[in-house]
Parts: C-alpha cells; structure tokens; sequence
C-alpha cells in the first residue's frame, strides 16, 4: 500500500525538554491508525508536528511524495491534512453550518476582490460550499442543528460537528485527537461506527490519539505507542495488546486494562 | 454578460438617488441638523471601518483616529500643496467646476485611502504577534505616534494644523451626498463580506485562531487584509472631515477621538455593521441632543454609556444585522454570527 | 555627563511617578484582566483632593509669608497626603462596586440606589442657588425616589441580560467611567488650571558640580519607594495579598478555595486608588503642575504602558516598566531636537520592547496550548 505521510526521525525540544525525540511513523493511505501512549508521552506534540503548528526542531515530514518545510496549519490543511481538537476548538459563536462552511472554503476558487463585488462566479462557488457544508452536515447527522451557534450544542455533537469541519477541507489524511473523550459508552460506540463510515464514504485516512482502549483497539487496523516522546512498539493490535514493553509503560504510568 | 449590466445599472441607481435625496436635505433642513447629520455619516464610516478590523476580525484595535488623521492629512495636502503643481499638467484637474471639484476629491481620497492602509499594514504586522490587550495599547500608541509626528511637520501647520482647506464648492454643498455615498460603500464591503464564505473566514480568525488556522485560513493575509481595508476607509473618512470642516490640526485627531470610536463599535454590537452604524449615529447625536442640558450634558452622557454597557453588555444589537430579514423574520437561519 | 545625570535623576523621579500608577493598573489587570481606564482619572481626583486639602482644609502657610513654618508644612502634607489616599482608595472601591462588579455579576438593587443617587445630582444643581439644607433635602429625596423607581427596572434588566466575558465590553465600561469621571470633574472643579502654592522650600542639593536634586524630587522619589515597599510587603506577606495573587492566578479556583473574590478585588481597587491619590498628591504639591480635571488622561495612558511594558498583571514589572518610561521620556524631552516628540517616546519604546517580549519585560509568556 502506498505510503501517504511519512515521518522521518522527528525531533521537537521545548527548551531542554525534548517531548517527541526521533520519531518515525508511516501512514498509509486508507488505512485507519492508531496512536496511543500513557499521558505526557507527546501524542498531541506529534499531531501540532504533522500539522504545522510547531514546526519540527529535527527530522522532516513527507506527505503525499511532498517534503514539506516549514509548513503553517493552513498550508497543511490545504495539502490534505485536517484535525480536530483535543479540546474542542468550534467556532463558538458561528452556527454549525457556518463552522463547516469556513473549512469548506479551503476549496474556493473565488478571489477577495470578486467576493466584495459580489460577481456571479464568487456567488455560484458560495452556493457550491454552502450545498456542500449541507451535504456533509447531512452525512454526519447533523442537519437539524445547521442553524444553532456550535458553542450552545451539546458535548457529543460538538465533537461530530468537528470531524464534519475537518472532513470539510477535502483531507487526505483525517486526524482525530481523542475523539471518544467525555463519551459514554453508548456513543463511543457510535462514534466508532461513524469513523468507519467515514472512512469508507469519503475515502480518507485516519490517524487517531485515543485512551479508551476499548476503541483503539476496536477500530484500528495499526497501532503506534509512544512513551516519553519515542515509539516503543508498533504493530496490529493484538501484537500490541501482548507487547511487554507497552504493558510496562502503562502500568508504570497508570493500569488501563488492555 | 448580464449580470454585470444589472450590477452597474442598479449602482448607478442607487448613486443617483443617493444624489437626489442628499439634495434634497441640503435643501430642506436647517443648517445646523445637516451638519450633525454628516458629523454622524464621517463617525459612521469610522466605526464601520473599525468594526471590520475589532468587531469582525478580532482583532483588538483601538487606535482608530492615527488612519483618520493619516487620510485627512494627505487628502489635505493634495488640495492644498500638490493639486497646484498638477494642476500645471493638465487643466483638467482645476478646481470650481463640479466636475473639477469631484474629480479632485476623489483623488484626495484615492491617495488618503492609499496612505492610510499603508498605514494599517504596518499597524497590521505587530498584530501578528500580538494579541488582545497588547495590540490593543500598540495601535493606542500608533494613533498618538501619528499625533505628535502631525504636530512636528511644519509643512502641514504643526500645531496649528492646515486651515482653509478648499471646501471643493460644489462639495461642500453636497457634503451629505460625498459622507454617505462612502458610508453606503464601507457598509456594502461589510455586507458583501459577511455574505460569503471568504468574511466567515474573517470571523473564524476571531472565534478562534489556532482551529480557523487549521480549517485553512491563512490568518496572517485574514489580519492584515482587515487592517488595510478598514484603515483605507478611516482615510476615506479623514478626507471628508478635511475637505468639509475645511480645517484640520493634531488635536482633533487624539486618544479620545480613538476611544469614541471603539466605544461606538463595542456599543453597537461586536461585529454588527449596523450596530456600529447605529451606535455611530446615537454616539454623534446624543450629546447634540442633550445640549439642553447644558454643563451636564457631559456627565449624564457618559454615564449613560455606562449604564449602557451594564445593561446591554452584548452592545444594541449583539452580533445581529438589522435588515429586512432581521425585522420581518425574528431570525435568519444561517446567517454569519446568528445568535 | 552633567547633562546626562541631570536627565537621570529627572527620568528615576518622573518614573516612579509613572510606577505609583502603573501598580495599581497592574494589580487591576492582574485579578480582573481589565484595563481600567479610569484609573488616570482617580490620579487627577487625587491631585484636586491634594489642591483643596493644601489651599483650604489645612492651614498651610506660605513659606515666602513664612520661612519658619517648614515643619508643620511638613506636618501637614503627610496629613493632606494620607486624606487624598483615603479619598483615591474610597474612589477605587466606589468605581468597582457600581461599575465592574455589574459586569461580572449582573446589576441588583444596592445598584439601583446607586444610579438613582448618581441621577438625582442633576436636579441637586438645579437647585444649587436656595441653600445647602434645600439642597441636601431634594438630593436626599429625588434621589432615594429614583432608586426606588430604578429598583423594579434593575430587575427586569437583570432578567434580561446575558452577561459578556468580553474584554471589550469591559474596556468600554472603564472608559465610560472615565469619561465620567473627567466631565464630572470639569463640573465640580471647573476648567480652570490650578496650582498649589509653595509649601516647601525650593532649594536643591548640589551633588556634584552642575549636578542638582530639587528636595522636591528627593521627596517625591523617597515618598515613592516608600510606598512601593509598603505595597510589596501587603501583597507578599498578608492573608488579603495570599489572596490577591491567588485570584490573580485563577479566579475561579481562588474562589472554590473560599476567598471572598469581591472583597479582594474591592481591596485591590483600594490599594490602586490609594497609590494613584498618593501619585497625585505629590506631583500637584511638590510639581507645580497645572492640574485640570483632563490631566490624567495622558500621564495615565502612559502608566499603562508602563504596565504592559514591565508585563501586565506583574507588579515589580509594573515599577520596573514606570522607572523605564520616565528615564525615556526624561532623555527625549531634556534633548534639543526631541522634545516635542516626548508624548510619543513612551510607545515607541513599547512597540519595541513587545515586538522582541510580547509578555513584556518580566512578564512570562505562556504559549497558547493546542
């Protein structure tokens, strides 16, 4: 399978604290993978690498047979590369639609000037996002919450309504950082559904960060675990579930039952 | 192309009926009202202006007046020291004929308007890195900067500032017509804006930078585009003030002028066009109002916007537009910023 | 070099002028994360309160009448001092309790009464020429009546609002409260520049040659430094200070572990106001500066720099940043070609040292997490 992005020996240090030191990590394309580790083990410094947010301190990024350097977040996302937020991070104030609508926009073809006149092509190409914001607010279930402001909706659908924001800007690579977060098992079990939809209806790659292992280890195909800003072990599953050193590096850290 | 045939046709409308009603004023209202009327359109533009910077973007500016002094300023010297050299060019660009005198203003806008968001992109770079209360107290400082450089330029007056700035005849009648041709065309920017997916972006950047950065949005074109189309039109407005007060100087140009401004934006509704523009007219207006009041029309002004802030923390209108939508429907499903 | 330590001593004096106004900023924005705009103002209130106490409430005598008369002047000034910071430090809490704590939690009835009192001063001037007893009875009256009247509009206002964490807003309210502040002013003190006269002796002490300290500055700075210390002992080694600095740190927490946030933050705008009257005092006693009801509009927006500068919300920063700005304004104004720009020195050093620290100078950054 080919290889979507890959992650040669990435290095980030915050002052003389390195929270991720020489990372490799290989995402295929179509494949849904998993990332998990004990707290502090540098999950989400890797999704701000990837992403752009922080740029790495060693070691590059390729992504879709592009080196890519000195990247802004939003350069990543117009190459393909969508997130959601640990901490969900809606525009809290717009309506859900408009949420879905800013990312939509990654894809317009219409210029600042046309839009302050107004002319027939940037108003055709806003008709065109907005049908397509409806689409996939349909899609994720969430047509009849388009007009209330994100901020007022609840937990859950807010979550939903960040993975259809991401979806929004066309990815390749889709990144969830710990989805099922606050979730109780009746929508964990949703949202795993939904994942996998997701995957097969739009055609993305997923890489998630996820604690419940019960979700990890339910939906990922691959699994990554990464303890003090280094992969320690990689594989299928149930490779993973059996691997004395992730055993060791949760149970020193706290005992989540594998 | 016949969408662009109507769009052309339905603004010229407009502008000529915007001509014949403005005509009208001048003609029937007394002088006095017609005055406070434009003092009202020029703080209007301002706040719009502003609103697109603060209100829509996010972006934490208070020093307003620098862009409005920056567009006074060189749409004055146009008029006054380099409309004599040009004039020598070409004869077209003489002044008293109401063709001469339009064209005249135009320009001095065209070169107030260019200055001014040169300005605004230099204010706009620090707010890169800035955020919320700092930017707020460097572009504080960028307006009193502006200030004290007027009050050391001997070519424009100093201290004593620029007077007997040409009134432009023709304009000077048709002050109402030039002040609210300009305020209907920053409100139309707004508007148009706000309309498309491209303003979403501009409200993204205020909701919540780091998530609209990784929607997509370029943030840093997002800020410093806001900052340069909102100062162009604090210059539009600058122009106007100097060409129909006919005088200018660094005073009218402080901290207060600034303040006035960013209270009118917050008070109208963090991001509402027509909050800003309304807040505007009532800010202008009220203390013309309580002149009856005499020494006290001060105080009880200012505590009124007190009282106002305590009791409508959100400004008049929160973060809805008065429109036809808004007044006959009680809510426009998904409108920018429906709450 | 004469020249040079001439300016020096000026800018330190001037500077911890700015720093005496700058803490309370600081210590405003450090629990509450507002700029309170009106403190400049609460300054000038602290400079009139020194004018009046200084011109008619004490028997100060003149030193060119009397020359004897140094020590009780002294005497005197500590008094008149310690009155303007009692009024400044009443001001502060005043100014919190009806104008930012409505922000934060809504307007009720103690509000109410408030407002009728403020609206019932129109009518009280009215009236102005019948006497003070008629005065003070239709004060009294009207205004107990308004607050009666507003009571039931509070209420239903109350019901109504949906209170705002925006900083704007609450930006907004602090420069309406200046607005008042300063208009107000220009109704109870008039327009007209006032000065204090002489009441202390204006000799200076040659420290080398050419080199000269007004006792003016010497005492401005001593009396500066004093209070600084006494700040920096109240807030480092008192219960109400613990308590400061943990609001500071997070509010709601403070809160949970059962501080009385409203009373520390009432305390804060004590101690604000209470150095910004001392400030005040001693620029009109020992300055000789004209003051007016608009004059601390710029020397106010300057302490704020000065805040931002040493970074916000840190209050040895606070005195750091006041002492930078006085020394560059000192320098730029005390130069031949400068001078006229001395008002814009102060944020060009700003934009500068925030382009390079955006926290400020000892403030700490702290990235935004994501």
């Amino acid at each position: 399978m080919k290889v979507l992005l890959s992650a040669r020996g990435i290095t980030k240090r915050f002052g003389g604290l390195a929270a991720v030191s020489g990372l490799n990590l290989d995402v295929r394309e179509g494949e849904l993978l998993g990332l998990i580790g004990p707290n502090g083990a540098g999950k989400t410094t890797v999704f701000n690498l990837l992403t752009g947010v922080y740029p790495p301190t060693e070691g590059h990024v390729e992504f879709d047979g592009r080196r890519l350097r000195r990247m802004r977040p939003y350069q990543a996302a117009h190459l393909g590369i969508a997130r959601t937020f640990q901490n969900i991070r809606l525009f809290r104030r717009l309506s859900a639609l408009d949420n879905v609508r800013v990312a939509a926009h990654v894809r317009t073809t219409a210029g600042f000037w046309s839009c302050l006149l107004r002319t027939a092509h940037a108003m055709r190409n806003d008709a065109v996002l907005t049908e397509k914001a409806r689409a996939l607010l349909g899609a994720l279930d969430l047509t009849s919450v388009a007009a209330a402001p994100a901020g007022d909706l609840p937990y859950g659908v807010q979550r939903r309504l960040e993975i259809a924001r991401a979806l929004a800007t066309d990815a390749k690579l889709l990144l969830l950082d710990e989805p099922a977060a606050g979730m109780n098992p009746a929508e964990k079990q949703e949202l795993m559904e939904l994942i996998h939809a997701i995957r097969r209806d739009f055609s993305v790659t997923v890489l998630l960060i996820e604690h419940d292992m019960r979700v990890v280890m339910g939906i990922c195909e691959r699994i990554y675990v990464l303890d003090y800003g280094q992969v320690i072990a990689e594989g299928r599953p149930e490779r993973i579930r059996s691997d004395p050193r992730v055993i060791a590096a949760y149970l020193g850290e706290e005992s989540e039952p594998c | 192309m016949p969408w662009f045939a109507v769009r052309v046709a339905s603004i010229a409308g407009a502008v000529a009926a915007l001509y014949l009603l403005s005509g009208l004023l001048t003609a029937t209202i007394e002088a006095y009202v017609l005055q406070v009327l434009v003092q009202c359109g020029i703080y209007a533009i301002l706040a719009v202006s502003l609103n697109l910077i603060n209100g829509i973007t996010g972006q934490f500016s208070i020093g307003h007046a620098g862009f409005f002094a920056v567009g006074a300023y060189v749409g004055a010297a146009w008029t006054m020291l380099w409309q004599p050299h040009a004039v020598r060019v070409t004869s077209a660009l003489a002044m008293g004929t109401p063709a001469g005198d339009a064209l005249n203003l135009l320009i001095a806008c065209a070169l107030g308007m260019a200055a001014a968001s040169l300005a605004g992109a230099a204010v706009g770079l620090p707010s890169l890195r800035l955020r919320g209360d700092h930017l707020a107290i460097v572009t504080l400082g960028f307006g009193e900067v502006i200030r004290v450089l007027l009050l050391n330029i001997d070519a424009v007056g100093g201290a004593r500032g620029l007077s007997g700035i040409p009134t432009l005849a023709s304009t000077g009648d048709l002050a109402v017509f030039w002040v609210f041709l300009f305020l209907v065309l920053v409100i139309a920017v707004s508007r148009n804006l706000m309309n498309t997916t491209r303003g979403l972006t501009w409200l993204a950047v205020r909701e919540d930078e780091v998530a609209a950065d990784a929607m997509g949005v370029n943030t840093t074109r997002v800020k410093v585009t806001a900052f340069v189309l909102g100062s162009a039109f604090a210059g539009a407005a600058g122009v106007l003030y100097a060409h129909i007060m006919t005088g200018i100087s660094p005073d009218v140009f402080g901290i207060d002028t600034s303040i006035i401004i960013t209270t009118m934006v917050v008070l109208g509704g963090t991001g509402s066009v027509t909050g800003a523009t309304l807040a505007a007219f009532l800010l202008v207006a009220l203390p013309e109002m309580l002149r009856f009041m005499k020494d006290y029309r001060l105080v009880i002004f200012s505590t009124l916007l007190v009282l106002l802030m305590l009791t409508r923390p959100h400004g008049i209108l929160g973060t809805r537009e008065l429109g036809y939508a808004t007044l006959f429907r009680r809510r426009q499903t998904g409108s920018p910023g429906t709450r | 070099m004469e020249w040079f330590v001439q300016q020096l001593i000026y800018g330190v004096q001037l500077g911890s002028l700015y720093a005496l106004i700058a803490l309370g900023y600081t210590m405003v924005y450090g629990v509450l994360r507002l700029i309170n705009f009106a403190h400049g103002d609460v300054y000038m209130v602290g400079a009139f309160v020194g004018f009046y106490a200084c011109t008619a409430w004490l028997p100060f005598k003149d030193l060119n009448a009397h020359p004897d008369a140094v020590t009780t002047n002294i005497a005197l000034a500590i008094i008149a001092m310690a009155i303007a910071m009692a009024v400044c430090a009443a001001l502060g809490m005043v100014i919190e309790r009806f104008a930012y704590r409505p922000l934060r939690n809504g307007l009720n009835r103690q509000d109410a009464r408030f407002w009728g009192f403020v609206g019932a001063i129109p009518l009280a001037v009215a009236v102005s020429d019948q006497g003070a007893p008629v005065v003070l009875a239709v004060y009294a009256v009207s205004g107990i009546a308004l607050g009666h009247v507003l009571c039931p509009v509070v209420a239903w206002l109350r019901r109504r609002t949906v209170l705002s964490p925006s900083r704007l807003n609450a930006l907004i309210t602090a420069i309406g409260v200046s607005l008042v502040l300063q208009n107000g002013g220009l109704l109870v003190f008039g327009a007209d520049p006032r000065f204090i006269p002489t009441i202390f002796p204006e000799s200076s002490i040659a420290l080398a040659d050419g080199i000269h300290v007004g006792i003016g500055q010497l005492a401005i700075l001593g009396v500066s430094i004093a209070l600084m210390l006494g700040l920096r002992h109240i807030v480092l080694h008192t219960r109400r200070g613990r308590a400061m600095r943990a609001i500071s740190h997070d509010i709601e927490a403070a809160k949970m572990m059962g501080i009385d946030t409203d009373r520390v933050i009432a305390f804060t705008f004590a101690l604000g106001g209470a150095l910004a009257g001392a400030g005040g005092f001693l620029v009109a006693a020992l300055t000789h500066v004209k003051i007016t009801p608009m004059f601390g509009l710029l020397p106010g927006i300057k302490a704020f720099v000065a805040a931002v500068l040493g970074g916000a919300g840190n209050i040895p920063g606070a005195a750091l940043g006041g002492v930078l700005m006085g020394v560059a304004e000192a320098f730029v104004s005390g130069s031949q070609h400068l001078s006229t720009y001395r008002d814009a020195i102060a944020f060009c050093v700003l934009v500068v040292i925030l382009l390079v620290r955006p926290a400020g100078l000892l403030g700490q950054h702290v990235p935004e997490k994501v």
